[in-house]
């Protein structure tokens, strides 16, 4: 069957906006892809929708990283989604920003297994709370590290090193 | 002739007084001659400092030149342990769970930047040095470094295993060493 319609960041803008008017807080095209913004409360009805729109079919979820940034009081935490309509060919991104105080998001494994593993490493990095994930450990560094790496109170180079001189790395 | 025994000293081989059909030298340095000229390399080769091994091991610079044809993928039978490449704290363990695992007496080569200092990655995740959990007897610099920086590598090897004492293993000072790691 053809569709008469090929969805486009336009069609998609409309859509969103459409449905979903009082959750977006932007919607904005960069480098060809539809960023939305949206309230933290909403993730989980947009995306549900995202995923199950009869046209849009956004099933799969490529990537889900957090972004930490200390100078947006009250914003300094980010989690992005990016989501792939295969039908479509076509990828969108979205956004939520928390405050440092509530770091609690619920989870996406509902609606995507894949992001079970991208959650447990955006806790690991940078200690977002995903609220019903059925296992939120840390998975890529040694189990016994007590901190958030990526943070941006830590610094770049270890603090552990003991044996590089400054002055002979010209720092 | 044959007479006068001759000291010898302009081979390869120990320091020998050598008579008509006979040659005596000291056990100890007999010894060390066995060892160093038939190592049996353990490779625990992580990123790129372990294809400038590939390149060792292989035709034109041919590490069995100098007696260490044979790899040993087991730890059991090995006894000199390669560490070539970025050792990650979480690799740390394993490494020395590997260590523990080599039958006395053994040596260890850090081969690059990054199992000797950690190298670039002054970060979270990257061990700072592999002497941080196993005692190292020989680094190789580079980044990576070529095959000749790894055959000399081993050529310095050989030399500590041939001027080993033999119960050096046995003595006070090792066994403090190794428990400085916690090893033992």
């Amino acid at each position: 069957m053809m569709r008469e319609t090929t969805p486009d960041n336009s069609y998609i803008r409309e859509a969103v906006l459409h449905e979903f008017r009082n959750d977006v807080k932007s919607i904005e095209e960069s480098y060809g892809m539809l960023d939305i913004v949206i309230k933290k409360p909403s993730l989980i009805p947009v995306i549900t929708w995202l995923k199950q729109h009869d046209i849009l079919q956004f099933q799969f979820l490529t990537s889900l990283c957090g972004v930490h940034y200390p100078e947006q009081k009250e914003n300094e935490f980010s989690v992005v989604y990016h989501l792939h309509s295969f039908v479509n060919n076509i990828r969108i991104r979205v956004h939520i920003f928390m405050s440092e105080n509530d770091l609690n998001v619920p989870t996406l494994t509902t609606l995507y297994a894949g992001a079970n593993w991208m959650e447990r490493e955006t806790f690991e990095f940078y200690g977002i709370l995903f609220d019903g994930h059925p296992d939120l450990r840390i998975i890529l560094n040694v189990e016994d590290m007590n901190y958030h790496p990526l943070r941006k109170q830590y610094s770049l180079v270890d603090d552990t090193r003991t044996d590089k001189d400054d002055k002979y790395f010209g720092r | 002739m044959g007479l006068n025994p001759a000291l010898k000293s302009n081979s390869a081989g120990p320091e020998m007084y050598v008579g008509e059909g006979y040659g005596l030298t000291q056990l100890e340095k007999v010894v060390g001659l066995a060892r160093a000229n038939s190592i049996w390399p353990l490779p625990f080769a992580t990123s790129c400092c372990g294809i400038e091994f590939m390149a060792t091991m292989a035709a034109t610079y041919d590490l069995g030149r100098f007696g260490a044809e044979r790899l040993s993928f087991s730890p059991r039978q090995a006894d000199l342990l390669m560490v070539m490449g970025t050792i990650a704290k979480k690799m740390g363990p394993v490494l020395k769970q590997v260590y523990t695992q080599m039958a006395e007496p053994k040596w260890v080569i850090a081969v690059g930047a990054c199992a000797s200092s950690g190298g670039i990655f002054d970060t979270y995740s990257v061990l700072q040095g592999i002497d941080k959990v196993i005692p190292v007897d020989v680094y190789v610099p580079g980044c990576p470094p070529p095959p000749e920086a790894i055959l000399d590598g081993i050529l310095k090897i050989q030399e500590l295993m041939k001027n080993e004492p033999l119960r050096r293993r046995e003595s006070p000072e090792y066994r403090q060493l190794l428990e400085s790691y916690d090893i033992l």
